[in-house]
């Protein structure tokens, strides 16, 4: 491994009433990944904002190349060979990909634009990355990984990076388009690059990092060698206690229980003949890659998109789903992947979100019934737990596992049996995921049914009573917990029709 | 913490429209001096307060759906037409007339409704749309003949301006009626907004369409009934004009929308809908009808409270955008 050539030492970041670093320090080295983690809040995010000039310092130094440096703007930070991919890709889908990596320096001859110098760059920065990407490409016809390694390309196309940032790049990408990208990280990192890579998804760190720094609440806790820690270890460094982590041996199910929700040849578009049924108090997980049609499958129970075939049973009686209301009148709740787009409505309070699903029953003949929705709003808070000063909050100003506590009070106090989590810990950071686990166990005890897509295997494995596999719509497997493993499910997931 | 600061900055820009209110009518009053400050000209600051407030009232729930209706003052003016015309041409009873004009507007808002709810055409180009086409039929069926209500010394229909506007009663000379019908359908709308489902569910259909409509609310629905309701306010309004102004000319109207549309945004309501409140709507309406009648009251002709109207209208969708920054702030940090 290479020479350091970043150092930041004794951080210090006030915010008006928030001491947001208190002596946070990192260092880099040239051609390594090191991985910076932390729950949200940790820091991370304006650690790396003062790095790349966003934000100034109120203390401390920035070493590099052993020289300190202040920067004071991007575009310091640009000078100096800085360079940072955000998670949510900036890229202008119309445009070329060479549009697109040299937009507001193009090079140009006299009034007109030289695109033929320009493709002719791009190529040859690409081609330097073993990137087969065509620089006519219109950017909106690349997969979402691709765009990202576009992105990366651009940021590498300011003169010579030194330190590359990458903030959650693999949160849009399916598990191959992740492989696809470690191997160009590697590739990059041989060329002497720093890399800098904030991920919330602890199985990638172990695959691509060299060495962890752990950040919480502000502050520097450690920074350690990959190789030598397990996951276990490094998520207690960022939550400051032993979480558990265990798979389910067996099913929590008690035998001969009813079966609550019955799907029958399910059809649509990316659904091809889905059928499944679901025990009362079971959690039945839904594994998968991306694009095997899960969240399709489970739109279409709870009615957002119309299904070209299929019956839904409901404690054994057909139920027609036409539309969301139909599935919320049935007792079904749909707790989206994401919470912020269909979930929430961000600009209301946590009162107005809890009750969405079920102000029938909280109003009056003529008008609502404000110290009833104050009532239940506040029990619902304590039951689940939502860390909020009040009722009265913008649901905006919470945290993502709280946002997800409210989105589930919502479905309790409809009163639904069967809910159906979406990638329910997606964007939630590692102490909150816990307490999320926590709540549906208890909510599965008490009689409710639960349904979990997920991505994570370990969280399928620690969660479920029982493993739905699909693949490209169609339901390739079904396991037991007391004989699932990641082997059999990946097996089953990749298991696609012949011809 | 940050947040506390930008929410009390939030806190402060709520008092903003009832100073502006309090200062402009002061500044009015220093500047027109004599011609401004009279019961006359409270009275008219009443009087075209009343109109712009119903518009304003019911464009209120729409542009808290995220939605717009520009179609509010031709619709208006069409509905005032029409209840004119069945009354004076038709000779249909007076209140048959007034029931024919309230019912214009509630049709061009269930119009409006399913053209955005059921049909999916951006509030913007529907709207668009039925705005030129209640001006268009306003001016067909009166043969593009202004018509008259009744005045007050009317033998017949006397009665219709003094329901609606002035009247000499409580022992007070020119006591205004009209204020009486506007504070009680304040005090309706408001409840509408803030103490029922159907204000409750137009928040939620503003603030995450997609996110009500999952939680099982039929917000399609919903929204029609938003733009009747709207439109049944519209067809007030427009009683409210010709009860004001008496004679209704065809083809006018259009930019009315704009004292109601204003009223709004100046009050508070976000044009990205999701937030807002009543109260706020109805300080905006004085500060436009304020505006209006001190222009005149400084010599500025129509040409001018045009032009000022336009400003206005600008300076309003600012401070509506530097409002949701300041909101998208607190979201962020």
């Amino acid at each position: 491994m290479g020479e350091t050539i970043l150092r930041m030492h004794g951080i210090q970041k006030f915010f008006p009433g928030v001491h947001a670093l208190n002596n946070a320090q990192l260092e880099v080295r040239a051609g390594e990944v090191l991985a910076l983690v932390g729950e949200n809040g940790a820091g991370k995010s304006t650690l790396m904002k003062i790095l790349t000039g966003v934000y100034t310092k109120d203390e401390g130094t920035i070493e590099y190349f052993g020289q300190p440096i202040e920067i004071r703007s991007p575009k310091d930070a640009q000078d100096h060979g800085i360079s940072i991919v955000h998670q949510e890709l900036n890229l202008m889908q119309e445009l070329t990909v060479a549009e697109n990596i040299f937009i507001g320096r193009e090079p140009s001859s006299g009034l007109f634009l030289n695109q033929a110098k320009q493709n002719k760059m791009t190529q040859e920065l690409l081609d330097s990355l073993h990137l087969s990407i065509s620089p006519t490409t219109v950017v909106k016809r690349l997969t979402v990984a691709k765009q990202q390694m576009v992105e990366i390309a651009k940021a590498l196309s300011y003169n010579n990076t030194k330190i590359l940032i990458m903030d959650e790049p693999s949160a849009a990408l399916t598990e191959s388009e992740i492989q696809d990208l470690f191997v160009f990280i590697r590739r990059l990192k041989a060329t002497g690059v720093g890399i800098i890579y904030i991920s919330h998804r602890m199985d990638e760190l172990k695959q691509i990092t060299d060495r962890i720094t752990v950040m919480r609440d502000g502050q520097y806790v450690d920074t350690v060698d990959t190789a030598s820690v397990t996951i276990d270890q490094v998520v207690q460094m960022m939550v400051g206690r032993v979480i558990y982590e265990e798979p389910k041996s067996k099913s929590n199910v008690t035998p001969g229980a009813p079966v609550v929700l019955e799907a029958q040849g399910l059809v649509s578009g990316d659904v091809k003949n889905v059928s499944f049924k679901l025990r009362k108090g079971e959690i039945l997980g839904f594994a998968g890659l991306m694009g095997a049609g899960r969240t399709e499958t489970m739109r279409l129970v709870c009615g957002a998109d119309p299904k070209d075939a299929g019956v839904i049973r409901v404690k054994g009686e057909e139920v027609k789903i036409h539309h969301p209301k139909d599935a919320v009148a049935a007792g079904i709740g749909y707790l989206s992947e994401d919470r912020k787009r269909y979930g929430l409505c961000l600009g209301l309070s946590v009162a107005d979100n809890t009750v969405m699903a079920a102000l029938d029953a909280l109003s009056g003949p003529v008008f609502v019934n404000d110290r009833k929705i104050k009532a239940e709003s506040e029990k619902y808070v304590e039951k689940v737990r939502t860390k909020t000063p009040s009722i009265k909050t913008l649901v905006r100003s919470l945290s993502g596992g709280n946002q997800q506590k409210v989105v589930i009070s919502k479905w309790l106090l409809r009163d639904c049996d069967v809910l159906i989590f979406d990638e329910p810990t997606r964007g939630i950071d590692v102490g909150a995921k816990s307490e999320i686990y926590k709540l549906m166990n208890q909510l599965a005890a008490e009689g409710k049914s639960i349904i979990m897509i997920s991505s994570e295997l370990p969280e399928l494995l620690r969660m479920s009573d029982r493993v739905v596999v699909m693949c490209e719509g169609r339901v390739t497997g079904e396991l037991d917990i007391s004989e699932a493993t990641q082997e059999k499910i990946m097996t089953f997931a990749t298991k696609r029709e012949v011809g | 913490m940050e947040n506390n600061a930008i929410q009390k900055k939030l806190d402060l820009q709520k008092l903003l429209a009832p100073a502006a209110l309090v200062i402009l009518y002061v500044a009015f009053s220093i500047i027109a001096k004599d011609a401004f400050f009279s019961l006359t000209m409270v009275q008219n600051i009443l009087e075209s307060s009343y109109y712009i407030g119903f518009m304003a009232f019911g464009v209120t729930f729409i542009i808290i759906t995220g939605g717009i209706d520009l179609s509010l003052g031709t619709v208006m003016m069409c509905s005032a037409l029409l209840g004119a015309y069945t009354f004076k041409q038709l000779q249909w009873p007076l209140i048959a007339a007034v029931f024919v004009t309230v019912g214009v507007g509630t049709v061009f808002g269930f119009l409006n409704g399913n053209l955005v709810a059921r049909l999916k055409l951006p509030p913007f180009i529907s709207t668009l749309g039925t705005m030129m086409m209640s001006q268009g039929i306003g001016s067909i069926l009166t043969k593009t003949q202004s018509q008259t209500w009744p005045i007050a010394t009317d033998p017949v229909g006397g009665w219709f301006k003094q329901v609606f506007i002035r009247a000499n009663i409580f022992g007070i000379d020119r006591f205004p009626v009209g204020a009486l019908w506007l504070v009680g359908f304040f005090v309706i709308a408001a409840l509408i907004l803030h103490k029922t489902k159907f204000g409750r569910y137009t928040f939620a259909i503003g603030s995450n369409e997609e996110a009500a409509r999952l939680s099982g609310i039929n917000v399609d629905a919903w929204k029609v009934g938003v733009y009747t309701l709207s439109g049944f306010f519209v067809g007030i309004a427009g009683l409210m004009y010709a009860a004001a102004y008496t004679t209704i000319t065809p083809g006018t109207g259009n930019g009315q929308e704009m004292n109601g549309i204003t009223g709004v945004v100046i009050g508070g309501t976000s044009m990205s809908g999701g937030s807002g409140s009543m109260a706020g709507t109805l300080i905006g309406v004085f500060i436009m009808s304020v505006l209006k009648n001190g222009l005149s009251a400084c010599g500025l002709q129509a040409p001018w409270q045009t032009f000022f109207t336009g400003l206005v209208v600008i300076g309003a969708v600012l401070l509506d955008i530097q409002r949701t920054k300041a909101a998208n702030r607190v979201k962020k940090s």
